[in-house]
């Protein structure tokens, strides 16, 4: 897997720095669904091994921006985009860039579970098949790997064969976030995560993710205001397709700079 | 206590305005319901009633032996059981591949919308074709072409059992290529209907992973509309069983057991079509008992069919 991927022009793994500032650079980014603009112009740049959330009202565009960043916008007929997002220096959509190849290093969590039918092991070495690794020991190493990261391992250790159909709601999306760091992505993009899970698990998604951004980037869009302050170091507001306030997370929630962030994170609306 | 609620309507208990009154069109719904299931118990019933002679007098004989012989009363049916399970099986086998290759490019998005309408419409529109227009274009179509390169195979390969010739155009192979065309909407239906249930959440997740559409098709898609496909396959496998006129114009009616697909076969429907109309005595009865079979294996196939397809709608809801 590892050799496969470092032949690939979008080396994330290699000579990479835990504390770099512009890991992922959004370069006046605009995009289009058929006539319409969904962002307007974005610019940001991410840093590596922190978690920045993406805050905003329905339809103001973080959903859009964090699908951007591993194409999955390029699955819907009558899209485009202008500007450029670069990873790591390299620009995703650099013509040498395969897709297939920027999606392995790219993890993504949905806002509801997509478990497939099958079995939790199967479901965990899927990403590890499709690339054509096979071998026994490697994908049993993978899945106890994954599953110690995603908290998950001592609740499911002895059913791995069992349908991942029958786990609860909460465990589900945890196999689903072991599933996504299973081909050792750089970045984990997490698209509301824990919207669809009860208090309790949410709890559970949220340790996870603190835990997570020792070896991964994290970009998390929510709704829940308390989430972002809980679990992101860097938070950007969105508000109709633009970008209004990027900054330190505690800055934002306790004195941010511009009026709409501050009406929107104290509720009056949104 | 009434008088909390009386405030806004006249003083009655709430309950009166549901009180369950004579409900006619559930009574009607309920009868209807009754009298379809009299009626298929009143045909096996009669079915059976009728082969009660020849299954008295045959017994399992009837479906071991190989001989079918009215003039000297000696019946079975063996060769036409499996004239029918090899028709069917070859159709199926040459239809489920097909089939389910239209209906994956109904269901991804291969084309554009309205091309898939269409191609879809023209697919089901080949189940509104009469019978017998299949048999006819049979005749004149699939029987010369099976003639022709029949020979050419049979002469390469007559070797293997199932290839030898010599080569009727009416055969075993005619009448499958027919039916596999005929049952082909069944399965391109049921199979687009499973993987269209497929949720979107589940090939999202497939491409995030880095899949492609391929590996998305064939390592999600497929096995999660398994069940479905399978269904379609058994349904369709029920239909050509059952299915009658084109195969009695094109399978050659011929009782005697042969290996090769090149030969004449029959199968039960084709059997009942073609000697109903000369029957008399212990031959209705015989024909009788053939069909009391036909029903039950097409009972059973369809049976079978429905409940995989059930299973399957279970599990898939679970997804969404």
């Amino acid at each position: 897997m590892t050799t496969e991927a470092s032949q690939h022009p979008l080396e994330l793994t290699n000579d990479f720095a835990p504390g770099e500032t512009n890991f992922i650079k959004v370069d006046n980014f605009k995009f289009f669904y058929g006539k319409k603009e969904a962002l307007h112009g974005i610019n940001l740049e991410i840093p590596s091994r922190k978690v920045t959330a993406f805050i905003g009202p329905s339809g103001c565009g973080k959903s859009t921006l964090l699908r951007n960043f591993n194409r999955m916008n390029e699955l819907i007929p009558g899209v485009r985009h202008e500007g450029d997002i670069t990873i790591h220096g390299t620009s995703i959509y650099d013509p040498s860039v395969e897709i297939i190849a920027l999606r392995r290093r790219i993890g993504m969590v949905f806002q509801k579970s997509n478990p497939f039918p099958m079995s939790i092991f199967e479901n965990i070495v899927y990403p590890l098949r499709i690339a054509g690794q096979n071998t026994r020991s490697v994908l049993e190493e993978t899945v106890e790997r994954c599953l110690r990261s995603a908290a998950l391992w001592d609740e499911v250790k002895d059913r791995l064969h069992d349908s991942a159909l029958g786990l609860s709601g909460g465990q589900m999306q945890r196999l689903c976030i072991a599933r996504a760091v299973a081909s050792r992505p750089e970045i984990l993009l997490m698209d509301e995560p824990c919207s669809a899970l009860d208090p309790i698990a949410t709890a559970k998604v949220e340790e996870l993710i603190i835990e997570l951004k020792k070896d991964f980037t994290i970009v998390i869009v929510t709704h829940n205001m308390q989430q972002a302050s809980r679990v992101s170091e860097l938070t950007a507001f969105f508000y109709l397709g633009n970008l209004v306030e990027f900054d330190n997370t505690r800055k934002i929630f306790t004195n941010p700079s511009m009026k709409q962030t501050e009406e929107y994170i104290t509720g009056r609306f949104g | 206590m009434g008088g909390n609620i009386s405030t806004t309507g006249p003083s009655r208990p709430v309950t009166q305005e549901y009180r369950p009154r004579p409900d006619f069109f559930r009574i009607a719904c309920l009868l209807a319901s009754i009298l379809t299931i009299t009626l298929l118990a009143f045909i096996v019933g009669e079915i059976l009633f009728k082969a009660w002679p020849a299954i008295s007098k045959f017994g399992l004989g009837f479906i071991t032996g190989i001989q079918w012989s009215p003039n000297r009363e000696v019946f079975g049916v063996l060769p036409v059981l499996i004239g029918t399970a090899a028709s069917s099986f070859l159709a199926l086998l040459l239809a489920l591949p097909l089939g389910l290759a239209i209906a994956l490019f109904l269901s991804e998005d291969f084309l554009p919308p309205a091309i898939r309408q269409v191609i879809r419409f023209v697919v089901e529109l080949l189940a509104a074709i009469p019978s017998v227009v299949y048999g006819l274009w049979g005749i004149f179509v699939v029987i010369p072409l099976v003639q022709k390169y029949g020979a050419v195979i049979a002469a390469k390969f007559g070797f293997i059992p199932f290839l030898a010739g010599p080569a009727y155009g009416n055969s075993l192979l005619t009448a499958s290529l027919v039916l596999a065309l005929m049952v082909l909407p069944t399965i391109t239906a049921i199979s687009r209907s499973s993987l269209v249930a497929v949720p979107y959440a589940l090939r999202e997740g497939s491409y995030a992973l880095g899949a492609t559409r391929w590996e998305t098709i064939l390592s999600v898609i497929i096995p999660t509309a398994a069940p479905g496909i399978v269904a379609s396959g058994i349904l369709a496998f029920g239909r050509a069983m059952g299915e009658t006129m084109a195969v009695a114009m094109l399978i050659g009616n011929s009782q005697r057991l042969s290996w090769s697909l090149l030969s004449p076969s029959n199968t039960l429907s084709a059997l009942l079509a073609n000697q109903f109309a000369e029957a008399d005595g212990i031959q209705v009865s015989a024909l009788m008992y053939a069909a009391a079979l036909l029903v039950m294996l097409t009972l059973g196939v369809n049976i079978a069919g429905e409940a995989v397809l059930r299973r399957t709608q279970k599990a898939t809801a679970g997804l969404r």
